[in-house]
């Protein structure tokens, strides 16, 4: 029993260290990709209103090293200020209309809650990919 | 009828956009495709409804301890400003053109979407 006890102390020690070292890592060059980064997912999500977030999970994904569903969360705490701004920008040159906006609105969110709880059962690969072939099909489509 | 699809088409982007996973990239082609509105107007009413949608999002997410805010600082900052200097270039191309740029948009996307997930295997 003692000596399981320390051994788990002395896990919990080397994995403490092991991840202090994985923060102090954070490089320069790191630190420049991420802003890198930024200015690409700022410039689609403002250029496009929208999408910024699909480009925002992979990176949180690899360079932050989150996992799958807190990548897919933190990518919209990411995008909101940065939709705050474009969107100022686009009321402010009048690409808002009440009625569509409204009911819209109240669809997305509605259906955001219940997306927003979803998470903890996150869409298995092949939803994923049914929903990148309708992507497609409507990137297809806008393109004719 | 265009009432309910306007709700309808609101509520399927939302549960995508709740999660994470481009509600934005389904809602502007909905609008676009089926009830023809302009695609500036649908990225207007896209970044609108998706802060409103976010607020509630963002609260369900931090309370399943699902933000990671570390970091994070570094993207944001940059992209406050790409952010407003993209909006401002959109303004002065023509909707036609947006339209498909974004269609080739959605399209790269897919394909690296449909990427990840085999690669997972």
């Amino acid at each position: 029993m003692k000596t399981n006890i320390k051994r788990q102390s002395e896990t919990l020690v080397a994995s403490d260290s092991g991840k202090l070292e994985k923060k102090n890592k954070m490089k320069g060059k790191t630190k420049l990709f991420l802003m890198l980064s930024g200015a690409v997912i700022g410039f689609l999500n403002g250029f496009f209103g929208g999408g910024g977030g699909m480009v925002c999970v992979p990176i949180l994904e690899k360079v932050l090293h989150l996992d799958n569903k807190k990548a897919h969360a933190t990518a919209i705490a990411v995008i909101f200020p940065l939709s705050l701004v474009s969107a100022f920008i686009y009321v402010f040159n009048g690409y808002v209309k009440s009625f569509p906006l409204l009911t819209v609105g109240l669809g997305v969110v509605a259906g955001g809650i219940l997306g927003s709880f979803a998470l903890k059962f996150l869409p298995p690969k092949a939803i994923r990919i049914i929903f990148a072939i309708i992507m497609f099909a409507g990137g297809i489509k806008l393109i004719l | 009828m265009t009432i309910f699809l306007y709700i309808i088409f609101g509520i399927i982007a939302g549960v995508f956009g709740g999660l994470g996973m481009g509600g934005g990239t389904l809602l502007i082609p909905l609008l676009t495709i089926f009830l023809n509105l302009d695609q500036k107007l649908c990225q207007g009413i896209n970044l609108i409804s998706f802060l409103v949608m976010a607020l509630f999002s963002l609260l369900i997410h931090y309370k399943n301890n699902y933000i990671e805010t570390k970091n994070i600082y570094l993207i944001i900052l940059s992209g406050l400003v790409f952010s407003g200097l993209g909006a401002l270039l959109a303004n002065f191309i023509p909707s036609n053109a947006l339209r498909m740029a974004f269609g080739v948009f959605l399209c790269v996307l897919s394909i690296f979407e449909v990427g990840k997930a085999f690669k997972k295997n």
